[in-house]
């Protein structure tokens, strides 16, 4: 009775206790490349067991994307996790792929999402102090809160977090199919790098508010190099095996667009500001 | 047959046994109704309206007074109610819109903006904690983040006290000091409420957007200028 139970048991396979740091991202993310989107829910692999190695703890339950359980996996992060990856998308190590070491299969919604909430409201509350203080004095500006810059930003920021990388990923996932590269991102994977890449911007927005135009400029640049450099250091593997051609497009369209909304912010909160000014002078006048 | 049967654990055999004859069964079964259940209903609809009233005000004005004491207690989450919030909310976008005999420009925001902001903003900090896996309900969190708006309600009213007398370097300074104050004791009042029912490694995380929630709505309160 005994040993006709023993062959049923599911037997534990040496192999999958001694995988590398490349292997799961390798082997999840080529089946989930080739299935489509919501792979991550479908991508039931056969491996129960010990569930302390950390490869097999990322396996999550599977759940249709219509119910509540599903969102709770993109949100199963904790407090030091979370302060990590900000710090790893903030800092450029040469060599570490900030996919492979802080997401490591387990991306996650919390970091975009507020990080995103936290530059929108940044921007516009330093755009209303910056116009203050630079009209400070003046008897015909009369200081008003500019709520239209709070939807403007939003609708800005959280397009660039969100369309960008579905396009990216569109793209990849059509170059992969061509092309049998080792490495592929799963959507949440591009939206996470895309939303944890945007927060060296609040400290340089920050620094907006002080009306130095050097001073914006430099913190504006700065910023545009830490976070462009660990975006490119992230696609860099996915694509390194295209045509060179093709590999260089991607790369120099991922920087043109970080600068674009870097840029752009800065310049269209000046001239709404500039715009405000004249108006309320105009309006006052009358 | 009979040592089989005493070698058998008790009732085992119980199955095997077929009721021939009827054994009569009779009883009583009915619902007690208890005596003060009824006499509840029957109290509460007959009593006068002014008792109604002042009970659900009485109810509201002692989650007041633990906003303004926060220790941890469960009362605010046992008994939620959202008028508390709703009354809250209504006063500070009261207080809060553009007029509308301004000009166009005036970018103040408007009344149905403050009141969007104020429960969008919740029910996103609710999502949000739930989502990290908190233990509280939707509706509970709902009602202790609106209850906690009451110390920048309280400063809101400050400032415009502050802004009748003089709007100059002075009052910013006294008004700063004000809001500052009650964003702390929002912060501090609401997280003392909801943090126990969060993870212990996800406090930080359920705690951040309610600083962000109550910071954008202190500077709000701060930047408010009154129209000419």
């Amino acid at each position: 009775m005994a040993r006709s139970d023993f062959q049923f048991q599911f037997q534990e396979f040496d192999d999958a206790t001694t995988v590398t740091i490349d292997d799961p991202v390798k082997s999840r993310n080529q089946r989930s490349a080739e299935t489509g989107f919501l792979e991550d829910e479908t991508d039931n692999v056969t491996l129960n067991g010990d569930d302390k190695t950390e490869f097999l703890s990322d396996q999550r339950k599977s759940a249709p994307f219509w119910t509540f359980e599903y969102y709770q996996m993109l949100f199963d992060v904790d407090s030091h996790q979370v302060k990590n990856r900000i710090v790893g998308s903030v800092l450029p190590w040469p060599g570490k792929n900030f996919v492979e070491v802080y997401l490591r299969s387990k991306p996650d919604l919390y970091g975009p999402f507020w990080i995103c909430a936290t530059l929108v409201f940044a921007i516009a509350i330093s755009g209303n102090m910056s116009s203050f203080l630079k009209h400070q004095g003046q008897p015909e500006y009369k200081y008003v809160p500019d709520f239209r810059k709070v939807t403007m930003a939003a609708t800005a920021i959280y397009s660039y977090a969100w369309l960008v990388p579905l396009a990216l990923w569109c793209f990849l996932t059509w170059r992969n199919r061509k092309t049998t590269s080792l490495v592929s991102y799963s959507f949440l994977q591009i939206v996470c790098v895309y939303g944890y890449s945007l927060s060296i911007y609040i400290p340089a927005v920050i620094l907006w508010i002080i009306p130095s135009e050097g001073l914006r400029w430099c913190s504006i640049v700065v910023a545009l190099c830490l976070s462009g450099s660990v975006l490119v250091m992230t696609f860099w593997p996915a694509t390194r095996d295209d045509k060179p051609r093709i590999t260089i497009a991607v790369m120099t369209s991922i920087v043109i667009l970080h600068v674009l909304l870097a840029v752009g912010c800065k310049v269209r909160l000046e001239t709404l500001c500039v715009i405000n000014y004249c108006v309320h002078s105009l309006a006052v006048r009358h | 047959a009979d040592v089989e049967e005493s070698s058998k654990p008790l009732f085992a055999g119980l199955s095997d046994i077929s009721i021939s004859e009827d054994i009569p069964v009779e009883g009583d079964i009915s619902v007690p109704i208890g005596s003060q259940n009824a006499d509840n209903d029957l109290s509460t609809l007959d009593e006068p309206v002014k008792d109604t009233i002042m009970r659900d005000l009485r109810a509201v004005g002692q989650k007041f007074v633990h906003v303004m004491y926060p220790k941890k207690s469960s009362a605010l989450l046992r008994d939620w109610d959202l008028w508390g919030p709703l009354l809250l909310c209504v006063t500070l976008a009261l207080m809060l819109q553009g007029g509308s005999a301004d000009s166009e420009e005036d970018g103040r925001p408007q009344f149905a903006e403050v009141f969007v902001i104020i429960w969008f903003g919740s029910v996103i900090i609710t999502l949000n904690s739930k989502l990290l896996g908190g233990t509280i309900s939707f509706f509970q969190s709902l009602c202790v983040l609106g209850y906690c708006i009451l110390p920048l309600t309280v400063a809101m009213i400050v400032c415009r006290i502050v802004l009748l007398g003089s709007s100059g370097g002075i009052s910013f300074a006294v008004r700063l000091i004000v809001v500052t104050a009650s964003f702390g004791w929002s912060t501090f009042a609401s997280t003392a409420f909801l943090a126990d029912s969060q993870p212990a490694n996800r406090k930080a995380l359920v705690v951040y957007p309610v600083f962000l929630f109550y910071f954008v709505i202190g500077w709000m309160i701060l930047t408010f200028s009154p129209s000419r």
